[in-house]
């Protein structure tokens, strides 16, 4: 990926094989396609797996059989993985910040994204066993029941991530959703790629168990129907959409009642972008009615 | 009952003269059979027939009277939502829960198959084997899974593991007999070859793979090897044997790849309930979901399909 320097000029550039995660696994799409990302001056990057529906369905089979285990993990637990995510983050920050270079940030700003990605990693870690207390209730009630709110996860959740934010605006996404003990499938941004694979082996790396994040890349047009329309996503996630994808992302979503979140203009960049509704977004309040004596 | 009386009808095969395997082709052949492609139309018709091939089981030391009554309920209702399904083939349960089934199936048209013959492992004397089979006869099963003594097989006692299946061959009556050969702890695809030969020629109506206890279970290679028994035996004695895969087939996809196998190596012939049959608890759901899918063009959800 990186050009040689001049020590190592004669030295054949390895350069890496950018492909999907799902399952814990790192297959190549199973449609044999692929996009070519270039660079501004038109040189070529690499090429990224165009994900089918298939490869989104099979994403899907594996966050459904990672769902239940991921959210009955302790909140403590999912905290301390979030935390270690960003840990590894830590230690490639480099390899990272040199990809979001290569897809057009300029210097400081590449390295400025990924501390701000990594400390909201850390946030939403710190999130993971203080959710529940803040946006659960007792309820007072008129007759002689113990009547309270907790929330649960909603279950897997579909991401279509900022396209123009391709790391940062992909793990805001991310984090909330699985500290809150849902798992997800995640399209990455079309044409800001590379982190999102990277991230992957991050994830990879750091005790996320296989299921919990499945991370696609290809084309939105292509996808994003499928994503609104699949029976077995419980959620899904939006971000800057435009007026006919709020209504073609809503209809197909009626099918089942997925819950939908548009997430349009929103800086990710910013502070004011990182807050525990996100967290609940994608929580199901449950109220149970417990018989007391009078 | 005197077994030489019986074994007159049925001979034993000379197990010497059984054709060996060759491994490599038969796993050559078996990844050919998963690279056909299958047209959508195809596709539907495949998932029907898979509907109706299968035999819903249940088979667990927890079974109750309600989880039988259930899995009968789930029999009788696939998907009541998409009108048009094949029914499946049978209900597949211990001896004791024969009665329940009978009960709850009624005249529906699903037959009742019992596991026999000290299923799963087969280690009792024949008298026991011989009632336990009797036993769910009486109560009203059409066909009887029994399993091979392999530990008599292993150790080479050909004759009286031929001699035990023609006596429950006998002991079944009007009842289908379903020949267990346990492939899992056969150990090599010869003696697969072997068991199936001993099997249909001592009378056997199906050969099946597994009881499901065992891992592994069905696999496609044996499956195959047992496919190719049976054309042979069909080529030599002109009597058709029905085959049945057990255990680890849970998605449709790999059930239309057994389909595949079963066209290419049997032929037209045993493209029916009758000759060729799943047994599955899992598949009949991903079965039904493909088939919506194929319907509405959206991927469904375990959600929205009843349990069995």
């Amino acid at each position: 990926m990186a050009t040689a320097s001049g020590k190592t000029a004669k030295r054949l550039a390895v350069a890496k094989t950018y492909k999907i995660f799902i399952g814990g696994q790192f297959p190549r799409t199973e449609s044999a396609r692929y996009y070519t990302l270039k660079d501004r001056q038109g040189a070529v990057i690499a090429n990224i797996c165009r994900s089918s529906r298939k490869d989104f369905r099979n994403a899907m089979v594996a966050a459904r059989g990672a769902q239940d285990g991921w959210a009955k993990a302790s909140a403590y637990l999912r905290g301390q993985i979030l935390y270690r995510v960003a840990e590894m983050l830590e230690g490639r920050r480099e390899q990272f910040s040199a990809e979001l270079k290569l897809q057009g940030a300029a210097m400081r700003a590449a390295d400025k994204e990924v501390d701000a990605t990594i400390d909201r990693l850390v946030y939403f870690a710190g999130w993971a066993d203080k959710y529940q207390q803040v946006f659960s209730s007792v309820n007072p009630v008129a007759s002689s029941h113990f009547n309270f709110s907790v929330l649960e996860p909603t279950g897997v959740v579909a991401i279509l991530a900022p396209e123009a934010s391709g790391l940062l605006g992909l793990i805001s996404n991310i984090a909330p959703v699985i500290v809150g003990g849902n798992t997800c499938v995640a399209l990455a941004s079309e044409s800001m790629p590379l982190c999102a694979v990277s991230f992957a082996e991050v994830l990879h790396a750091a005790d996320v168990p296989p299921g919990v994040v499945n991370i696609l890349t290809g084309y939105r047009s292509e996808l994003s129907g499928q994503f609104a329309s699949h029976m077995d996503v419980n959620a899904i996630i939006y971000c800057d959409g435009d007026q006919q994808t709020d209504k073609a992302v809503q209809v197909a979503a009626a099918d089942n009642i997925k819950r939908v979140l548009r997430r349009t203009d929103v800086s990710w960049a910013d502070e004011s972008s990182q807050h525990p509704y996100l967290v609940r977004d994608t929580q199901e309040v449950k109220t149970t009615w417990h018989p007391i004596g009078k | 009952m005197s077994l030489s009386a019986v074994t007159s009808t049925h001979k034993l095969p000379d197990m010497s003269r059984v054709p060996t395997v060759d491994e490599v082709g038969v796993n050559e052949r078996v990844a050919r059979f998963q690279t056909r492609s299958i047209k959508s139309a195809s596709k539907v018709e495949a998932l029907k027939l898979i509907l109706s091939m299968i035999d819903l089981t249940t088979l667990e030391g927890q079974d109750t009277p309600g989880k039988v009554r259930q899995l009968c309920q789930k029999a009788l209702h696939l998907h009541d939502a998409m009108p048009g399904l094949p029914h499946v083939a049978a209900v597949c349960v211990y001896p004791t829960m024969v009665k329940v089934a009978k009960k709850a199936l009624g005249n529906s048209g699903i037959n009742i198959a019992s596991v026999a013959t000290a299923f799963p492992s087969g280690q009792a004397p024949l008298s026991v084997k011989l009632d336990d089979t009797r036993m769910a006869v009486a109560e009203g099963a059409n066909e009887i899974d029994m399993v091979i003594s392999r530990g008599e097989f292993l150790a080479g006692n050909y004759g009286m593991v031929f001699d035990e299946i023609v006596a429950i061959k006998d002991a079944c009556g009007d009842a289908h007999l379903k020949v267990i050969l346990e492939t899992g702890e056969l150990g090599t695809l010869d003696r697969v070859r072997q068991a199936s030969e001993l099997a249909m020629h001592a009378g056997a109506d199906f050969i099946k793979t597994s009881t499901g206890k065992i891992q592994p279970a069905a696999t496609m290679q044996v499956t195959l090897v047992m496919l190719q028994a049976i054309r042979d035996y069909y080529a030599a004695t002109g009597r058709m044997v029905g085959m049945k895969p057990a255990g680890g087939i849970a998605h449709s996809k790999l059930a239309i790849h057994y389909l595949v196998m079963l066209r290419e190596t049997l032929g037209k012939a045993w493209m029916t309930p009758q000759w060729f049959r799943f047994g599955a608890s899992s598949l009949a759901n991903d079965v039904l979901m493909q088939i919506r899918k194929q319907a509405t063009g959206v991927y469904q959800s375990a959600d929205y399909f009843s349990k069995d």
